[in-house]
């Protein structure tokens, strides 16, 4: 990212931008409908939609490498996990009319306080930097490996030791104790 | 406007492969399946050999009505044919078939391009086994769902040993960081990696998901026509995904005697070899059970392909 010499438009209308615009509308739309649609497995299908939308996005300010770990990880990985989990539990063809919550104004208070939170620490961090998306990818994986290794090994190592728990955790709790009932 | 054409004829050629290689694996899937078990296959279609047997199956497909079961959800049944087709198509681009560039379109991150689009590939069934309304087809979908989520980490672990190795995720890069010694010191994240994919396109011995004598055709059983045959076409391109990105990844693609004029050759037999193997497994192995097929992979195959990286870094640590 290279600080701009000049100040560019906040939407000066290149292609780029408007592609970015829209794919925008669009994964917040399959968002809208991943929550307040009433069939459980079009739910996990929208979220595809959604996740594959941020996919997009990503390579639109070139961060290719982001990008694709995305779909894998997302896409590839957890929404099958979510698949999986819900053709185990009960997934029904058509509506569940019990697929409602009365926490709904306690979730979207939540979503909008975390989305506010999520806006306004981007733009405070962000505010004059612009991404030159006509030059070299900047999001390259060599890009992003350096910086991750360079700048962010703390949190990287952090975020590895939190998994870590978290699996010997999982594998803790699945364990059946002895002599306990099956 | 050159750049355009260029493009265009390289779309056009992955086109063309996307649609020749899966009908040729087939059709040798035929006649070597009948000469292992002492049969002649098919004789007649074509004349010779039988060679248009599989365009003769592809118009009897074609032919049929395309039947949507009264309780299942249309539109997902009827969408997931493309979801599971589309992927291969879209990972071809980015296989390397020769050296200078001969290629449907550099990928920077190519290698996590393949394995992220291929991964996509099993919504498709995942989408078919839920939305048949059909509780063979459900029962299918569960068990892809399983065996994928069992064998895309090794998958994942084999192909970052290679990555390690060469020092870069771009497949042309890969090739192009290859030497010979490669194949013994990578040879056995190769194995797991071709073990990994069988099971993710779900070939025989891993074809638990769609055991015919047990639950009929899993996530495919309502499936007819035009849409079925869709599905069976996603596993040959499947087939062909995986042994070109074995052959790229683990046996150097197009490098071989003459690579400069004959790359893609040596390409194109590697990955008909492999594929000659796939057919092979699925000849002489019988099916795993589901417990089987869980502890393979995650007591042999994922301790093997650790065990892979940690010897790609040591000889890498050493050698630099």
């Amino acid at each position: 990212m290279t600080l701009a010499a000049g100040h560019p438009g906040f939407l000066s209308p290149t292609g780029v931008e408007v592609a970015f615009l829209l794919v925008g509308v669009a994964t917040l739309g399959a968002a809208l409908v991943t929550v307040t649609t009433k069939q459980l497995v079009h739910a996990a299908l929208w979220l595809v939609v959604a996740l594959g939308g941020l996919a997009i996005e990503y390579l639109l300010l070139t961060a290719e490498f982001i990008a694709w770990v995305q779909v894998l990880i997302y896409v590839g990985s957890v929404v099958v996990l979510l698949l999986f989990g819900l053709m185990l539990t009960k997934a029904p063809i058509g509506r569940s009319a019990d697929a409602d919550s009365g926490n709904r104004w306690a979730a979207l208070t939540v979503a909008a306080a975390a989305a506010a939170t999520l806006v306004w620490v981007v733009v405070d961090a962000f505010r004059s930097t612009w991404i030159d998306l006509s030059g070299a990818a900047q999001g390259s994986a060599k890009v992003t490996g350096a910086s991750l290794f360079r700048n962010w090994v703390l949190p990287f190592e952090a975020l590895s030791v939190l998994l870590l728990a978290a699996l010997v955790g999982a594998i803790v709790l699945s364990r059946r104790k002895n002599g306990a009932p099956s | 406007m050159n750049d355009v054409l260029d493009v265009a004829l390289r779309l056009v050629a992955v086109l063309v492969a996307f649609l020749v290689l899966p009908l040729v694996i087939g059709q040798t899937e035929h006649k070597v399946m009948a000469h292992m078990q002492g049969r002649l296959g098919p004789m007649y279609a074509g004349g010779f050999h039988g060679w248009a047997q599989l365009v003769a199956d592809g118009v009897k497909f074609a032919q049929k009505e395309d039947v949507v079961p009264a309780g299942a959800d249309r539109r997902i049944f009827q969408l997931a044919p493309a979801v599971a087709l589309l992927p291969y198509l879209l990972v071809l681009i980015a296989i390397p078939v020769g050296p200078h560039g001969l290629v449907g379109t550099v990928v920077d991150a190519g290698l996590f391009f393949v394995l992220a689009v291929m991964g996509v590939g099993v919504l498709g069934s995942l989408m078919a086994g839920w939305a048949s309304a059909n509780k063979f087809s459900l029962l299918g979908g569960l068990r892809t769902a399983a065996q994928l989520m069992a064998y895309e980490l090794p998958m994942l672990l084999a192909a970052s040993s290679v990555a390690m190795a060469a020092g870069t995720i771009s497949l042309p890069g890969i090739l192009d960081a290859f030497h010979w010694w490669w194949i013994p010191w990578q040879i056995i994240g190769g194995l797991v990696f071709f073990t990994a994919g069988l099971a993710e396109l779900q070939r025989p011995p891993f074809d638990m998901p769609v055991a015919d004598s047990e639950i009929i055709f899993g996530a495919y059983t309502e499936y007819t026509g035009l849409r079925f045959a869709l599905f069976l076409l996603a596993e040959y391109a499947g087939i062909v995904v995986l042994c070109g990105l074995t052959t790229v990844l683990f046996l150097g693609g197009w490098h071989g005697p003459m690579a400069g004029s004959l790359g893609w050759l040596w390409t194109l037999l590697k990955t008909a070899l492999l594929a000659f193997v796939v057919i092979w497994l699925r000849v002489s192995y019988p099916r795993l059970r589901e417990d089987q097929l869980q502890k393979l992979a995650w007591t042999v195959l994922i301790p093997l392909s650790l065990a892979q990286i940690a010897l790609t870094g040591v000889v890498k640590v050493v050698t630099s």
